[in-house]
């Protein structure tokens, strides 16, 4: 339930807090800093075998031979997988479920797997893959989305027709007659390139299937749910034999959101074999993995007044999906619906094309679908204040849509703090002062934007609670709190643990989390979408209010009191007008469970009813969202085209931050990872289907030499129906440094990059062209 | 295969290997310190960063036989007995220095090399010597805060020392 559906219109806490709100370890910091921690790689059980994947060295074409005798005949393999052996369609979006464990006729991209060994060692496996014959024909390979969807034919799935995987065009409001009565048109292309996570964990899945029946899956999935139901969909299982667990897990950003090959394929081969099957990806496979960002190329035209005021916005995207839909139907969307805010404007239309290409698919990266319209209009309004001699940051805050407005495609927004974002850039960065002012080669420039705090559309419809935890109150003193979401590094298990203390008045230490195993944890929907502190805060204060009022009303009968005396904190309930008389959580719990027997709480959430009355209207419509401005600062060396980011501001409104530490964390986190894809990153594949360089040499994730100075800033807008007031972190934060940096690009040297990445070489052209007196 | 008599964390061990078994499937299997990461074993993320004879390496590109006859520390070895965490540790912990914690045992492990060689390190000097650790959560900041953080506490706890 949302916050304001369980408390009515007051929130149920007050401003003063014993837990949230302050810095503190994470539960797993220890573990983490010692080696102690288990992530999937480091299970090793007993017997275990060792599996490894063949992959497509074609880009396209039909299978027509696939010969295993002689792998399947070298001593130490126990089982070879083909496409035959997992032929169920699956993918985590139920319309578009294109992909197989393995290929079944065909190969849609270098990479695309093909078979899997299972063996005594990973050497075995590997000399297995070596003699495993496939015969291909190949067929045409599409690697450019335009050729995709214009020459259409051979289709990459038989049932796409001109390869378009997914296409939706929506309008609100007269655009044409806005345009048309506009008094200045600003209209251009702008291109995103195609870029990739690269969490430092590559993805792992370790499989046991026990003599009842039961298949155990370890994997480092950020969404143990629905890789679940996949898993059993495709092994033809009951749902109750399957059980998935996600060990500590090194990153994701979501690379680790769909449910992948691997998963498949050591599950079957353990139940093949009666072994436990582990498969590793090698940091090479996991950029064939990929679902990255999507490459996209974006035409628009942007309507305003003469003072600023942005009337219309019309927008056409191709987006390049490459070889399977993974989240894609969602990503079409994302890239028109979540561009209405933080701006108002009475007319907006998007015509947003994905299109399959024999390339890795593409999918959900921090940030998902939003992240390169964001670049292309956030270019747009400084090309406005710079065609009307206005400021930049000026004409946006003439554009700020308010708090509680409705969006013009019919978006509910609540909170926002993004004037403040604005004017806390403009304060920190110096901007009166400086922008437009700093000395040839150097500048700064702004950008705004909006994110959502989780999604009210669940990939699969139902009725269910998207977020539920279970508590269990132990005699000792102990609260066991059962979470089904993915703690990825973000700090989702801290969460848990620090409301259940704040809440029961309990010292931290006090409190264990159980998190992201399906057997023992209530179902949550994952680490996605930016969904985790709003709907699992609000599930854990849904059941801890349950628990309390138990507590409250044992201690009050204990005393003879009013329970409004009986306060807890600090690891003690405490009598509010007689300060001498007191219990600890373990007293505490004993007498409850005296009161009222066995302890037990559970507590869900769901969103309400949200979004537009239109087809696709619920995609894009959050119980929140989070507001984020960003100042760069960047100097352009013009004599190699080199750009170097010297600093960011981030000031970000993810409402109350619940742990400040974390929250400044996924501040600096998604700006780096913003910055990095501005001037370095690219995953590239080659006009023969090949991966330019899939190594974390060739794709250069930033250094610590290579990150800008970030200073980042909290704004607090407190969300009413938030966890405390708590909004997002982890994903908006990331949105505005690629146009800011742009934009700042422009400050320096006065020429307009509309290309991703900023290389040197684009620099220099662009320098060139300056100097040969063209635009920039 | 190969008999190697190998010192890590202090402590003698005798595994027997393939000639060219890298030191870090030596250390993760055999020896049982699965701290020591694999995040691409080619030498470029520095997950597995551990220390021989007191220089960071990248354990993914070392030979196991290599290493005979120096000391190897990993990231459990910097435990202390009765579990108490160095201050490298600790300071990760406090600095929010760790987020999903992959690239935390490599990097601990070069910052701790760098304090052993620069106790009072500028922010530069630790970005310098970290280069060799790629981090994908943090930005780094709260990495290099951190380590200057673990810097001070081991000055203070040696300057405690002197004066006791």
């Amino acid at each position: 339930m949302a916050a304001r559906d369980q408390h009515g219109t007051n929130p149920p806490w007050g401003d003063t807090f014993r837990v949230i709100g302050r810095p503190g370890r994470k539960v797993d910091g220890l573990a983490k800093a010692t080696g102690a921690a288990l992530y999937t790689d480091d299970l090793q059980l007993p017997g275990m075998l060792h599996a490894r994947t063949l992959r497509s060295t074609v880009p396209h074409a039909r299978i027509v031979r696939v010969d295993t005798s002689r792998a399947r005949a070298l001593p130490g393999v126990h089982a070879v997988l083909t496409g035959a052996d997992l032929p169920e369609r699956y993918g985590v979006i139920p319309w578009t479920q294109d992909e197989t464990a393995l290929a079944v006729d065909k190969v849609r991209f270098i990479g695309d797997e093909v078979a899997a060994v299972a063996a005594v060692d990973e050497d075995t496996a590997l000399q297995a893959l070596d003699l495993i014959e496939v015969e291909y024909e190949p067929l045409h390979a599409f690697l450019d989305p335009e050729e995709a969807r214009t020459r259409a034919e051979p289709r990459i799935h038989e049932d796409k027709r001109d390869n378009v995987s997914k296409h939706v065009r929506l309008e609100f409001g007269p655009v044409d007659a806005e345009l048309a009565g506009a008094e200045l048109i600003v209209e251009g292309d702008y291109s995103f390139q195609s870029t990739t996570h690269a969490a430092i964990e590559p993805h792992c899945a370790v499989a046991a299937h026990d003599p009842s029946g039961t298949l155990t899956l370890w994997s480092s999935t950020q969404i143990t749910h629905y890789v679940h139901r996949t898993v059993a969909r495709v092994l033809g299982l009951p749902e109750s034999r399957v059980r998935v667990i996600q060990p500590c897990l090194g990153g994701a950003f979501g690379g680790k959101s769909d449910p992948f090959s691997l998963e498949l394929c050591v599950a079957k081969l353990a139940m093949m074999t009666g072994r436990p099957v582990k498969m590793l990806w090698t940091r090479e496979e996991v950029f064939y993995a990929h679902r990255g960002r999507h490459a996209m190329q974006m035409h628009y035209r942007t309507g305003a007044t003469k003072d600023g005021r942005i009337r219309a916005v019309d927008a056409k995207l191709l987006i390049d999906g490459g070889a399977y839909s993974s989240f894609g139907l969602v990503t079409t969307y994302y890239a028109g619906q979540l561009l209405t805010g933080p701006y108002a404007f009475p007319s907006y239309r998007f015509d947003s094309t994905r299109v399959f290409t024999n390339k890795p698919p593409c999918g959900p990266k921090r940030g998902h679908g939003s992240v390169q319209p964001r670049f292309a209009f956030e270019t747009q309004l400084d090309e406005v204040a710079h065609a009307l001699g206005l400021d930049p940051i000026e004409v946006r805050r003439r554009n700020f849509q308010g708090a509680f407005v409705e969006t013009v495609n019919g978006q509910r927004v609540t909170s926002s703090g993004f004037l403040q974002c604005l004017e806390a850039v403009e304060r920190a960065s110096g901007w009166a002062e400086r922008h437009g002012k700093l000395p040839r080669g150097r500048g700064l420039g702004v950008a705004g934007s909006m994110y959502i705090s989780g999604t009210n559309y669940p990939v699969y419809p139902n009725e269910l609670p998207q977020a539920g935890i279970q508590l269990k109150v132990d005699r000792s003193g102990l609260v066991l709190a059962f979470t089904g979401s993915n703690d990825i590094g973000q700090g989702s298990s801290t969460l848990v643990r620090n409301i259940v203390a704040e809440e029961l008045g309990m010292d931290p230490a006090d409190v264990r989390v159980v998190a992201a195993d399906t057997d023992l944890c209530p179902v949550d929907l994952g680490a996605y979408s930016s969904r985790v502190t709003f709907m699992v805060g609000n599930a854990t204060i849904d059941a801890c209010r349950k628990l309390r009022r138990q507590l409250v009303e044992a201690v009050a009968a204990k005393w003879e009191v009013d329970a409004a005396r009986v306060a807890l904190g600090a690891g003690h309930a405490h009598d509010a007008e007689d300060p001498s008389r007191s219990l600890t959580t373990r007293e505490v719990f004993q007498l409850a469970e005296a009161r009222f027997e066995t302890l037990g709480a559970t507590g869900s959430y769901d969103t309400p009813e949200l979004g537009g009355k239109y087809r696709g209207g619920t995609i894009g419509a959050s119980p929140a969202y989070s507001f984020t401005a960003h100042v760069a600062e960047v100097e352009v060396d013009e004599e190699t085209g080199r750009v170097t980011c010297t600093q960011l501001w981030v000031a970000h409104d993810c409402g109350r931050a619940l742990n400040p530490t974390l929250v400044a964390g996924q501040i600096e986190g998604s700006a780096y990872m913003g910055a990095a894809e501005a001037t370095l990153e690219h995953h590239q594949i080659d006009g023969r289907g090949l991966h330019t360089g899939p190594s974390l040499l060739d794709y250069p994730i930033p250094t610590s030499l290579d990150v800008p100075e970030l200073h980042a800033i909290v704004v607090e807008s407190l969300d009413p129906e938030g966890p405390y007031g708590a909004k997002e972190a982890g994903e908006g934060p990331l949105h505005p440094a690629i146009p800011a940096i742009g934009n700042a690009i422009f400050d320096a040297v006065g020429v307009r990059l509309r290309d991703l990445p900023f290389t040197p070489a684009r620099v220099l052209a662009a320098l060139r062209a300056q100097a040969a007196g063209g635009r920039g | 295969m190969i008999d190697l008599e190998l010192t890590v964390n202090g402590e003698l061990a005798r595994v027997r290997v393939e000639p060219g078994a890298r030191l870090l499937d030596v250390l993760r299997g055999p020896l049982g310190l699965p701290g020591t990461k694999e995040g691409c074993g080619n030498g470029e993320c520095g997950a597995c960063t551990v220390l021989v004879a007191g220089r960071p390496v990248c354990a993914c590109l070392t030979p196991a036989a290599e290493v005979e006859g120096l000391e190897v520390l990993t990231v459990e070895g910097l435990v202390g007995p009765g579990g108490d965490l160095s201050a490298v540790q600790r300071a990760f912990v406090e600095g929010g220095g760790v987020q999903c914690g992959f690239c935390t045992p490599g990097m601990v492990m070069s910052v701790h090399a760098l304090l052993e060689r620069n106790p009072d390190p500028t922010p530069e000097d630790v970005r310098e010597a970290l280069t060799g650790n790629l981090c994908r959560c943090t930005g780094y900041a709260q990495i290099v805060e951190s380590a200057l953080l673990a810097a001070r506490k081991r000055r203070e706890a040696r300057e405690g020392g002197d004066r006791a």
